[in-house]
């Protein structure tokens, strides 16, 4: 329950066992390697890596791409949120290893049988453009680059507007000086577009054209020459064409459905091979040796010096901390404490020689949250739902399982608390026993463990501050105990014991007054020692923050000033306990609108076909105030833990351990011991 | 006509549209914002959803208080309010949650469309990019929790 303790080691071994020795490192994923400072002063070099990491992350580009690719013609579900790796025996892998270049010649095949079908989808769509631009002018029987015979002259084109043969031909001979012969034919009048075909004398050519064109017309820019009719019947063959040959290619993409776990290994294998040529090229080389250094947790530390000592001879060395660097940090927890993990890393880890919270933090944490959701049902929905994923998904990744584990932890505490208040999707049993059962209106069905919030708010107002003090006097303590583990006696009397003193002093001086009386309905008569002894530890207090508050200046003047300043602190107090009548507030929230939600499905009676809206209302109603009220505890849960309590003693500054690993994401690989 | 009557369920009315309003609000502004990050990164879906959601509570803040206050003025339960007094009583104790949750859930919203814009740049940073909007929402609860006592008080 703290911050694991890491030990630095060096490690001194020869070339030839270097990736042997790598690749054990990598497959343990222990030790987080620190490369910077070694290296250029005793004229070491490193070895270039960049082509190989390339190559081989381009290879693993390449397999995820395959995987896009048969994801998408065979229709297999994506990973998602719960994807987890899949188990695989060492010699299974060691085998899809060893065909490699068989499964990347496969690789390469789908991908390039996916450019084809990319080229004939463009063929495709260039056809069918074709066809639909040479449409209207099916019914031309002669090529479109007819200009003329050698008697007439043919004028293909269009004219705006949509005309009748009539029009046209006026148009067209409305400048021939003598009658002559015109013929005008409409091929399609369509979209403010009339396709024509004029032809007239080879003589009158250039007269009919300057008339036509006068009134708009325009020959096509149709890169056609033949006939319109034969050009679309050659277009649809070609079509036809293309897609046998996607159908084909298809066929076979999909043939190499049965290859996508080897590709899934591959893509694996690839990346991991591309993170040991990073590291490979970080590593200060001698002609004959290597150096390495790294973080590795204390106890892991013997195991690894003497696996590497004995099978590689490798010399491994273990080195002090500099000063100017700091330790990786790693928490381990115990089972329940390691699910709140996840809440603390998200506001930064915390430095070696500090306290790790995430203990005493992931109770308050359940806690806190149990009250602001607050419904039996909704608790148990919730409980039920992570914890059948994570029976369903054992291997899912660390931090989605700790997320999951912590919800089902924080769906027990709701449950607990919706008994105590008597929440079970609101007041859905009463509603039931109202509506259907005949059970009178006055009396409850279920009844609270403790006492319903909506009857006597204050009662619980008091409750959510008590609750709140005990988070911040843990803080405050967890801040205590950090100094004294510093040996810094002097600060843990004017800075913590102080505090305690003076607020519990007021708090006890705060109790048997009529404001309280008033507030919460409670009447304390304390004797009067408990009020004296109240008073002197208030004022005992307030006497140390003000005198030792600055107790690191000089000047007497400054030093009361800071602590007069630091006494105005309470004001402080007094905003982080107020912050916690949200958990009284959400609490309230999640119950009046499940009541709501149950009292607008019970509003249409209790005839049996009401009971189908109803349950349509209820299953509506609360999924979306599950899922509202969820989201609404999780977050101010998060905040009273970063704000009210973290801010009470905690620093975050530590630096995450990243250990040397193997990078996969779809296998894991089962060590055969 | 009694004016009690119309004074509570004006608080009521208030106290369910203008958080609803402010909700809305911010919503919406912080929906473009994270349709925005989504169009770059569709990863980041699930916490931009989230973001975009804070200052949806505000709203139902609202609804909680017309709510109780509807259960106590006689149109859901209850006894109907006599005189004028009273209702002016209701229209007050509503008023807080009414004007806080207006302008929170709108401020909460620009807040989360700022810490979208933190999630597009920095995904990792959750825990922090959360926290922003959530400080806003303090306000709209600690209005509600005195809307709901000066209701369930009266």
């Amino acid at each position: 329950m703290a911050i694991v303790k890491m030990q630095k080691l060096g490690i001194c071994a020869l070339n030839r066992n270097r990736k042997a020795i790598l690749e054990t490192l990598q497959s343990m994923g222990i030790m987080e390697m620190r490369l910077q400072e070694l290296g250029e002063s005793c004229g070491l070099t490193e070895k270039d890596t960049q082509a190989a990491r390339a190559k081989y992350e381009k290879r693993t580009a390449c397999f995820e791409h395959a995987l896009t690719i048969l994801r998408q013609y065979s229709g297999g579900k994506r990973g998602g949120l719960f994807s987890e790796k899949e188990f695989l025996d060492r010699s299974d892998f060691d085998d899809a290893v060893r065909n490699r270049h068989h499964y990347n010649v496969e690789a390469a095949d789908l991908l390039s049988a996916e450019r084809k079908i990319q080229e004939c989808g463009g063929i495709i769509q260039k056809d069918e453009n074709l066809k639909e631009s040479l449409a209207p002018w099916r019914r031309l029987d002669i090529p479109m680059s007819m200009t003329g015979t050698r008697k007439t002259a043919v004028l293909i084109g269009t004219l705006p507007g949509i005309r009748t043969a009539e029009d046209i031909l006026a148009a067209a001979s409305g400048n021939l000086t003598k009658p002559s012969a015109v013929s005008c034919e409409v091929l399609a009048a369509e979209n403010e577009m009339t396709y024509t075909c004029v032809i007239c004398l080879a003589g009158d050519e250039h007269t009919v054209e300057d008339s036509l064109r006068a009134a708009g017309f325009v020959r096509p820019s149709l890169p056609v020459t033949g006939i319109p009719a034969d050009v679309i019947a050659g277009c649809e063959e070609e079509i036809r064409d293309q897609k046998q040959i996607i159908a084909d290619l298809k066929t076979q993409i999909a043939s190499y459905v049965k290859e996508k776990e080897h590709f899934r290994i591959m893509a694996d294998y690839y990346r991991t091979r591309a993170e040991k040529y990073r590291l490979l090229g970080q590593i200060p080389l001698s002609r004959n040796a290597f150096f390495l250094e790294g973080w590795i947790p204390a106890d892991q530390a013997p195991r690894v010096t003497k696996l590497l000592t004995e099978k590689y001879d490798a010399y491994v060395e273990a080195e002090g901390k500099q000063d100017d660097e700091i330790e990786p940090t790693l928490l381990a927890n115990n089972r329940f404490a390691e699910s709140a993990e996840g809440v603390l890393e998200s506001y930064g880890l915390p430095q070696h020689g500090r306290v790790d919270p995430t203990a005493i933090m992931s109770v308050f944490y359940v806690f806190f949250f149990g009250m602001m959701l607050s419904d039996a049902g909704y608790g148990i929905v919730m409980t039920l739902v992570c914890g059948i994923l994570l029976w369903k998904h054992r291997n899912l990744e660390r931090g989605i399982r700790r997320f999951l584990k912590l919800f089902f932890f924080c769906g027990i505490s709701t449950t607990f608390w919706g008994f105590m208040y008597g929440g079970f999707f609101g007041d859905v049993i009463d509603v039931v026993a109202h509506t259907w059962m005949g059970v009178p209106k006055d009396t409850a069905v279920l009844k609270p463990l403790w006492f319903a919030p909506l009857n006597n708010p204050m009662r619980l107002l008091i409750w959510c501050l008590f609750f709140g003090i005990i988070h911040l006097y843990t803080g405050l303590g967890i801040k205590g105990y950090e100094m004294l583990k510093d040996r810094d006696i002097v600060g843990f009397f004017s800075d913590i014991v102080s505090w305690y003193l003076l607020l519990t002093g007021l708090i006890l001086m705060l109790l048997p007054t009529d404001l309280f009386h008033s507030i919460s309905g409670m009447t304390l008569v304390f004797s009067e020692g408990v009020s004296a002894a109240a008073r002197v530890c208030a004022a005992a207090g307030a006497l140390i923050i003000l005198l030792m508050s600055g107790r690191s200046r000089k000047n007497w003047a400054v030093r009361i000033a800071l602590g007069a300043y630091d006494l105005y602190g309470v004001t402080g107090w007094l905003s982080d306990v107020l912050s916690y009548s949200r958990l009284l507030a959400l609490g309230l929230a999640t119950g009046v609108i499940a009541n709501v939600i149950n009292m607008m499905g019970s509003m249409f009676g209790s005839g049996p076909w009401k009971v189908i809206i109803f349950i349509v209302i209820f299953l509506l109603g609360h999924t979306l105030n599950i899922a509202i009220n969820a989201l609404g505890a999780y977050v101010h849960t998060n905040r009273l833990q970063y704000v009210e309590f973290f801010g009470k003693f905690y620093e975050a500054g530590g630096r995450p351990f990243a250990p040397f690993q193997t990078k996969s994401k779809y296998i894991q690989i089962k060590e055969e011991k | 006509m009694n004016m009690g009557m119309v004074f509570a369920l004006m608080g009521a009315a208030l106290a369910t549209a203008l958080p609803g309003i402010g909700s809305a609000w911010g919503v919406g502004i912080a929906g473009q914002a994270a349709a925005g990050v989504v169009s770059e990164d569709p990863d980041q879906f699930a916490k931009v959803l989230l973001l975009q959601l804070l200052p949806g509570t505000q709203g139902i803040y609202g609804l909680l208080v017309a709510f109780i206050t509807l259960s106590n003025i006689g149109i859901l339960g209850g006894d109907p309010v006599k005189d004028t007094a009273t209702g002016m009583l209701y229209l007050f104790a509503c008023l807080p949650i009414a004007l806080v949750g207006l302008i929170s859930a709108y401020h909460q919203g620009r807040t989360s469309v700022a810490s979208i814009g933190l999630i597009a740049k920095k995904p990792d940073q959750f825990g922090k990019a959360m926290l922003f909007p959530a400080m806003v929402e303090t306000y709209a609860i600690l209005a509600l929790l005195i809307s709901i006592l000066s209701v369930s008080g009266i």
